[in-house]
């Protein structure tokens, strides 16, 4: 591969970062090609010696914070001009109850989620609780005077005993779900946040 | 080596490779090679965050038709590479208590 080719492959792969890190970073890559065809390399190995474009684009992307990217997608190209400051601003009652909205969205949506697992497991002691319970009643009316009711009694508190058998396993199979997902979110929270600095 | 490890090792050995002359680039990964290996994109990083740092500054000068960057260590950065040779002196100290251990169950 030619040095412009590589440059040209490696702009477009870093099409996403700012543009003033595009242009310096292919600088630094194009000097970095150059001497090494000055000490002696031919211009393909010189190229193949730095590396593979999808490489370094990769390493490039991933060492760049997430907030950079961000925080260049919504600059404004051009400063705010006096009526649009007026306009945010006097927007304010609008924009502010529908962000506040959206979050609390994502909030409710994520303690509903819980909740769902709550009453999972209010199933599960219930049925657990029927089932003792009837087990332990239908055996006292089998030995008393109604042995059919006794007898049904005890059969209901076995079909209980195994759907709660069931519902333990599900509850337990959610709750892990959830707890997973809640520590995938705070690390995706955390990794915003602490990316800022660069590493 | 431990990746985290090395990261902090590379920043006090760029800064060495530029200590007693100015150094671009290439010649920087080059004079590190033999002790430690490090990509082009990881040194743009280094560089870039030492220059923030005001560790070094950056001058680009006329080489051979072309412009080609150089970088200065400051006395910022002078005083980085004395700070890690007191830290240096303490990891030793918590080295040999790691270690501390090993002798015991040499002797043992």
């Amino acid at each position: 591969m030619t040095k412009l080719k590589f440059l040209a492959k490696l702009r477009e792969e870093l099409s996403c970062l700012p543009q003033n890190d595009i242009e310096e970073r292919l600088l630094f890559y194009s000097e970095m090609i150059d001497d090494r065809i000055e000490e002696g390399l031919s211009q393909d190995d010189a190229v193949l010696a730095v590396g593979s474009v999808d490489e370094i684009a990769k390493q490039i992307i991933s060492d760049t914070p997430v907030s950079n990217i961000v925080k260049d997608k919504i600059k404004p190209k051009r400063r705010l001009k006096a009526w649009e400051i007026v306009l945010i601003v006097l927007g304010a009652p609008l924009w502010l109850p529908l962000l506040i909205a959206a979050f609390a969205m994502l909030l409710s949506l994520y303690v509903s989620l819980w909740s769902v697992i709550i009453s999972l497991w209010a199933v599960f002691v219930t049925l657990a609780a029927c089932a003792l319970g009837s087990v332990v009643i239908g055996l006292g009316f089998a030995f008393g005077a109604n042995y059919l009711s006794g007898l049904a009694m005890v059969s209901a508190g076995i079909v209980c005993t195994g759907l709660s058998i069931f519902m333990f396993f599900g509850c337990k199979a959610a709750a892990n779900g959830s707890l997973l997902l809640t520590k995938k979110i705070l690390f995706l929270i955390k990794k915003c946040f602490t990316q800022k600095e660069g590493v | 080596m431990d990746i985290q490890l090395k990261r902090g090792l590379l920043d006090v050995c760029v800064l060495a490779a530029i200590k007693n002359e100015d150094s671009y680039g290439y010649k920087i990964i080059k004079d590190m090679k033999p002790y430690i290996e490090l990509s082009e994109s990881t040194l743009y990083t280094i560089l870039k965050r030492l220059e923030t740092e005001n560790m070094l500054t950056v001058r680009s000068a006329e080489h051979g038709g072309r412009l080609r960057k150089y970088y200065n260590i400051t006395d910022e950065g002078l005083k980085r590479i004395e700070q890690f040779k007191c830290d240096w002196e303490e990891m030793l100290f918590i080295y040999r208590f790691v270690t501390k251990e090993d002798d015991g169950d040499d002797k043992a």
